[in-house]
């Protein structure tokens, strides 16, 4: 059963990606059902539905239009669908281009920005909240997170100093852990995170983010056995999150395992990221070929997709598809490059680095080596370009 | 056919595959002449967040429930895309409503056609679905034109776009402003009605408290160029301006200022108070008509790309348009100028009759009353 169903999936899929129904076409029966709504079986969407149905007659009203948008964009994060954070930028409309906005909208506005990459306005909406609020403890997390991204791993650690004591130990220390373990004290980040973890303080939700950090950071110092532990662990107390299912996908890809990405990524197809993860995996195993074909030309459907709309918030993915799936190296460090620009995370350095040597590229190759050695950053998967300069 | 509908559904039943994308929704329209035909793709899903589609509220939208609301769908989104060709809307009908599947799910497609008043050379757009519904929502536009096609992504920062002839490179922008500029002031009859009141006297002397007909063709040729060029000097200093966003005027403010210097022009031929000294007032209404292109220039959108070049091409087209009714007008009048036809019917009779559209228009732009409607039902 399973089995027809995949091959019906990976039939009609592979008809849509190749443009064979580009014809319109009229249902033979009004009982044809021709769109599953998200909020179906999901009562915290339908609540939300029903919240924006209220912010709708009352668009001003802050008292709605907070909830909904946080809504909204936990239901972005949690899914991966950008049609909410459409829908949270709707509800924040009466806020977005002011200059006088409560702190609560502003927030939000910094966040969903941070989203859209606009990474410098995001932090200048938090700088605005920190001046007036010193001691929001969210807007120094989310403004950290920000600095993060964009490789600024002093000023990040700065942030999350001044949480120490405001919050919960697990939040300062997972703050902290990501920047201080990207600039030269990966081990002491480790240390205290991994500390921390062993009280069972903290609840399942900060304790699943810490272990995803955990993680990925004991895998950049080449402990790929903690790595693993720390993944389970997160899985464990949250099977869904998307973010934690591609950084395990990615370990997995990486110690040469796919197989084991197949059962973990067979339902997320929908997420652009994750299915990229998943055809990475069906790649190199033979007996998911069929599937490969139709996942590579639905990628390709979905990048043209946003190429046409003028997207550019997913170059790192695109540059990896073209450099790995279609192994198009010069269209993959160009990609690579314009991303490189504009966050600097390890996923980043590392599609750089991967597609500067796949296109024999020494001058990007050694902008990684300068900012692997000016940041003094440990992680192994990336650590031989660093030596060449030494 | 069928077999591809029947994976289609099996595919949707199977496997949530259907990717996560941001709401776009794909417009095709084909131009040819002043008759358009278009199909609009629109996601299930952002009709149902905007109209509500989910009748029975079980979170599956079929083909019964889209049916029940084909109406509404069309007149939803019909509202929200306005097209006009030479400054003129052209009218939008649905013609036809099917399906079909784009990555991220199902789409409503809605075939239309549409009739323009003037084929224009170029189509002015303003797209607007679900605008306050969802601002990362994408129009792809996608124009068909002699054969060839054109893309253009209007989004919730660029509602506003003009397409059509080629518009991509900066002298195609430069080129299809200079003709916007050119429509404009031929179909903008509040413009040419206070340039011909300002040119009407240029054939005449004003002679001991009576008009004569003048001797010198150079004469008429060197008071018209004075006014034209005084017109034309006022009116590209505040385009400019209020291109720029430098100086701004409320639309209403500048429109019956247009309507009230059309009425003291005309007046100022049947009681002339400025009778030497007509460049001044050219001068200093000019300022005002700048204002109203700037207007319409911003109906039609300016490329940030290439502003200045579009600005001054559509500036141009304007002086343009202007000349060439100058360089018709001139002649005529100086052959006719000591005809009674002239003197009686086209100056004086023209000027009462200048004064009395503008009056009305006065009215109806300073207290947004619609009097010729008003005035035609009468009738």
């Amino acid at each position: 059963m399973t089995g027809w169903r995949t091959s019906m999936c990976v039939a009609a899929l592979a008809t849509l990606a190749a443009g064979a129904t580009a014809a319109p076409y009229v249902p033979q029966s009004d009982n044809v059902v021709l769109e599953r709504l998200p909020e179906k079986g999901d009562p915290a969407l339908a609540q939300l539905k029903r919240m924006r149905r209220a912010l709708a007659a009352r668009p001003a009203d802050i008292d709605i239009a907070i909830p909904v948008a946080r809504k909204a964009l936990e239901a972005a994060r949690q899914l991966g669908d950008p049609r909410f954070l459409g829908q949270a930028q709707a509800a924040l409309a009466p806020w977005w281009t002011a200059d006088t906005v409560p702190p609560a909208a502003l927030l939000l506005r910094a966040t969903l920005k941070q989203s859209q990459h606009d990474f410098d306005g995001s932090l200048k909406d938090l700088d605005r909240l920190l001046a007036a609020q010193p001691a929001a403890a969210q807007a120094r997390l989310t403004r950290a997170t920000v600095l993060g991204v964009q490789g600024r791993y002093a000023d990040a650690r700065r942030d999350c100093g001044e949480l120490n004591g405001r919050v919960a130990p697990i939040v300062f220390l997972g703050c902290d852990a990501v920047p201080a373990s990207l600039s030269g004290a990966a081990a002491y980040a480790y240390t205290s995170l991994n500390d921390e973890l062993s009280t069972q303080r903290g609840s399942s939700d900060l304790r699943e983010w810490a272990l995803t950090l955990a993680a990925e950071i004991a895998e950049r110092r080449g402990d790929f056995s903690a790595a693993e532990r720390h993944f389970h662990d997160a899985l464990a107390l949250d099977p869904r999150d998307a973010y934690l299912k591609g950084a395990y996908a990615d370990f997995l890809l990486e110690r040469n395992r796919p197989e084991a990405v197949l059962p973990l990524l067979a339902n997320d197809a929908s997420n652009d990221s994750l299915l990229l993860r998943l055809a990475l995996a069906e790649q190199r195993v033979p007996a998911a070929r069929d599937a490969f074909v139709a996942h590579r030309a639905d990628l390709a459907a979905r990048f043209e997709a946003a190429q046409r709309r003028g997207d550019s918030l997913h170059r790192r993915e695109e540059a990896r598809f073209r450099l790995d799936i279609e192994k198009a190296a010069p269209a993959a460090l160009a990609l690579a490059r314009a991303n490189w620009n504009v966050q600097r995370e390890p996923a980043d350095l590392r599609i750089l680095v991967d597609a500067a040597r796949a296109a024999g590229d020494a001058a990007a190759l050694e902008i990684a080596a300068q900012w692997i050695t000016s940041t003094r950053m440990e992680n192994v998967a990336v650590a031989s370009v660093g030596m060449v300069r030494k | 056919m069928i077999r591809n509908v029947l994976l289609l559904v099996v595919a949707l039943v199977a496997c949530p595959a259907f990717a996560h994308k941001a709401s776009d929704a794909y417009l095709t329209i084909e131009r040819n002449g002043a008759s358009l035909r278009g199909q609009w793709d629109i996601a299930l899903r952002d009709l149902d967040n905007a109209i509500g589609l989910d009748a029975n509220g079980d979170g599956d939208i079929t083909w019964g429930e889209v049916r029940a609301r084909h109406a509404d769908i069309a007149a939803y989104a019909l509202q929200r895309l306005a097209v006009s060709s030479g400054g003129e809307r052209c009218a939008l009908s649905a013609t036809a409503h099917s399906i079909d599947t784009h990555t991220d799910g199902t789409y409503a497609v809605m075939a239309f056609s549409g009739q323009c008043p003037v084929a224009g050379p170029t189509l002015a757009i303003d797209y607007r679905l679900f605008e306050g519904l969802d601002p990362q929502h994408r129009g792809l536009l996608n124009l068909v034109e002699s054969g060839q096609s054109r893309s253009v992504v209007f989004s919730a920062d660029s509602p506003q776009r003009i397409v059509g002839g080629d518009t991509s490179g900066p002298w195609a922008q430069f080129s299809t402003y200079l003709n916007e500029g050119v429509w404009h002031i031929w179909t903008g009859f509040d413009h040419i009605l206070f340039l011909l009141s300002l040119l009407l006297p240029a054939v005449l002397v004003r002679d001991g408290g009576r008009w004569r007909t003048g001797n010198s063709f150079r004469a008429a040729f060197v008071e018209v160029a004075k006014v034209v060029t005084a017109f034309t000097v006022a009116h590209s200093i505040t385009l400019t301006l209020a291109a720029l966003s430098i100086v701004v005027l409320p639309s209403r403010l500048v429109e019956s200022g247009i309507a009230l210097s059309v009425v003291l022009a005309a007046l100022n031929n049947l009681h002339p108070m400025v009778a030497n000294g007509r460049w001044i007032a050219a001068f200093g209404f000019g300022l005002l008509h700048g204002f109203g292109f700037a207007g319409a220039l911003h109906d039609l959108g300016l490329p940030a790309g290439s502003l200045a070049l579009s600005l001054f091409g559509f500036n141009l087209g304007v002086e343009a348009g202007q000349l060439a009714i100058v360089v018709v007008f001139l002649p005529l009048a100086f052959l006719l100028r000591s005809t009674w036809a002239y003197r009686r019917m086209l100056f004086a009779g023209g000027s009462v009759a200048i004064a009395a559209i503008a009056s009305v228009w006065l009215v109806e732009r300073a207290f947004d009353v619609p009097l010729w409607g008003a005035l035609a039902a009468g009738l």
